[in-house]
């Protein structure tokens, strides 16, 4: 059943759950950021209303930066102002920052250590109909092999709009990732968050199978443990939603109380939230894993919803994954 | 910052061979490292914080700084140098130059030493950090000059532009570059590997305020500076033009010094040298 200490929406399995696209969450973040701090400026490369920056800029006009389509100059811009004491959110599609201009993040931002906020839009395939160059799903693993790197992954919108107001005061290089489609917002804004913290979204009474995520995947992640429960398949949903550093007491926690474990992400299955899971079960308590994600290939045009089918990340394939680790457990 | 006398010149003038010396000894011992770019802006780098820049080496992290930015990070040495000369660290400090635990990374770091004021290396990204700087000083109504170090060869990036073009739309006026125009990159000449010119005309129609000097003469490096402060409406790019290698006759010129140390026997020679040429 849904985790009640998490106070998720009572709209949660039903069609009236409201819907919202995670990066609109970076638009009110920003703004909610921006008048705490006078420091907050958010920048954004020719994509001011698709990435909800204009959101921030109709509200503090003067502290938007208009760079043009230069995803570089956005990143090394962005640290420049980092380095003389201002708060920078840099938007942009994840395809392109972090996916063009990694090596001006690593040095400007990560080496140079500086409190740079790089907002990655339009991650994953659900950005649906614009083709695999714009599907971004390798920006996981790409920013959390960087030293310094905090990597969040936000589940909702509201989620998406804590995670920006938490990350303006943490002080350090962080990426966050946002997606395109309208997606159900099944947190509310008392559902607890801090960053480096994951925490369950739902517990079966006997746990049998752990499913850990991030992301608007999450969504289909308890449908799956709801499909599960029916059948008589326990399991827990942890919402992993900082990649970077990984809640590692809670995935390792979990690992052993239910001794199998499925990761989900709109993601490669190679060096994501997955790999970052299996690294540390590993060392800690060796487990059988399943992957759930991208598996080594790129997207393609489409509508959300069926690419989630068609690569294979949606419920039911999530409920697959359970049952399939669970033949394997000892 | 006042114009030069005749006596500060020759003072600046004996200081930069002092640096040169350091650099020499410093990249010796190191056994690795670039030669030629850090004798070629010795000049600019000793104008720059024995005259120009607001400074304080016993407060590097001083509020009122004026920010230097080095973008091409290879030429380290002469900053390092420079900056143990100008009093942030001693002189001595110089001798552990890219060796395990030091503070002088090979290229430089700005966790590492204070008053580094960014990690710089890979080529292309300085001026846009600048850049950055400066809009921001300036949102805040600060005073502080922002002066970028850059190379010619790093005008092949495309981010160098990218800075510019960003400056100049912003009229960055509290901005100043100034590029190190000896012609030469690792592969060989930089109008043979990938032409740059006319570099003066492409800054120009990038809405800054160009001048041009001899990156040698203190004279004329402290004019530009003090141009540069008086042009309000625009970024200004100083293109200094230097003598790889400068100071020590024997490799003057030669692009092969771009990315090698000189060798602890060639050390007295090339001291000798330097001293020789500051006599002239």
């Amino acid at each position: 059943m849904l985790n009640k200490t998490a106070k998720l929406s009572d709209k949660i399995f039903t069609k009236d759950i409201p819907m919202a696209p995670t990066r609109d969450g970076f638009g009110k973040g920003t703004v909610e950021a921006g008048k705490a701090d006078p420091n907050v400026v958010v920048l954004c490369a020719d994509l001011t209303e698709s990435t909800r920056a204009e959101w921030f800029q109709k509200e503090f006009p003067e502290r938007f930066i208009e760079i043009g389509v230069a995803e570089q100059n956005l990143a090394t811009v962005g640290a420049g102002m980092a380095a003389v004491g201002k708060i920078p959110f840099i938007a942009s599609y994840a395809a392109f920052s972090p996916g063009r201009n990694y090596e001006q993040i690593r040095t400007t931002s990560a080496l140079n250590n500086v409190p740079v906020k790089v907002c990655g839009m339009h991650a994953g395939v659900q950005t649906g109909p614009d083709g695999a160059t714009h599907q971004m799903l390798e920006d996981i693993s790409l920013m959390r092999a960087m030293p310094n790197m905090v990597v969040i992954v936000p589940g909702d919108a509201e989620e998406a709009r804590k995670a920006v107001v938490a990350s303006a005061k943490n002080g350090k290089p962080t990426y966050l990732r946002f997606g395109r489609a309208k997606e159900p917002v099944f947190t509310t804004p008392e559902t607890p968050y801090e960053i480096g913290k994951a925490y369950e979204l739902w517990r079966s009474e006997k746990p049998q199978v752990a499913l850990i995520g991030c992301g608007a995947v999450l969504y289909n992640v308890l449908t799956a443990a709801a499909e599960l429960e029916k059948k008589g398949i326990g399991s827990v949903v942890l919402n992993s939603h900082t990649v970077k550093p990984l809640d590692t007491k809670a995935v390792v926690a979990l690992a052993k109380e239910c001794g199998a474990v499925v990761t989900i992400e709109e993601h490669q299955v190679n060096g994501g939230l997955g790999g970052a899971v299996a690294e540390t079960l590993a060392r800690e308590c060796p487990t059988p894993m399943e992957f759930v994600g991208m598996h080594d290939e790129f997207g393609q045009s489409g509508e959300a919803d069926e690419l989630m089918e068609h690569y294979g990340m949606g419920a039911s394939h999530i409920a697959e994954a359970a049952s399939r680790v669970l033949q394997r457990k000892a | 910052m006042a114009y030069l006398t005749e006596e500060q010149a020759k003072e600046l003038e004996g200081k930069a061979e002092e640096i040169r010396e350091t650099i020499i000894k410093m990249l010796a011992e190191a056994k690795s490292g670039h030669t030629a770019g850090p004798l070629g802006m010795a000049d600019i780098f000793t104008a720059l914080y024995f005259h120009i820049l607001k400074h304080d080496p016993k407060n590097p992290d001083w509020e009122e700084r004026d920010r230097l930015v080095l973008s091409n990070g290879h030429i380290a040495p002469v900053r390092y140098a420079t900056m143990a000369h100008a009093g942030y660290f001693p002189i001595e400090e110089c001798m552990t130059l890219r060796k395990f635990g030091s503070r002088l990374q090979g290229h430089p770091e700005r966790d590492m030493l204070p008053g580094m004021e960014t990690t710089s290396g890979p080529l292309g990204s300085g001026l846009s950090q600048a850049a950055g700087m400066a809009y921001a000083l300036r949102m805040d109504k600060k005073n502080n000059r922002i002066i970028c170090a850059m190379s010619d060869g790093e005008q092949q990036e495309g981010n160098t532009w990218e800075g510019a073009m960003f400056a100049g739309k912003y009229r960055l006026n509290n901005l100043t570059a100034v590029m190190d125009r000896n012609n030469i990159q690792i592969d060989g000449n930089t109008e043979d590997i990938m032409p740059l010119e006319p570099l003066a005309d492409k800054y120009r129609a990038f809405n800054w305020h160009v001048i041009e000097i001899d990156g040698h003469n203190m004279e004329e490096i402290c004019d530009a500076f003090a141009q540069a402060r008086a042009i309000k409406e625009k970024p200004t790019l100083i293109l200094a033009h230097t003598i790889p290698g400068k100071g020590v006759p024997s490799i003057e010129g030669d692009y092969h010094w771009h990315g090698n140390p000189p060798k602890k026997e060639q050390v007295e020679q090339f001291i000798a040298e330097i001293r020789e040429s500051a006599k002239k």
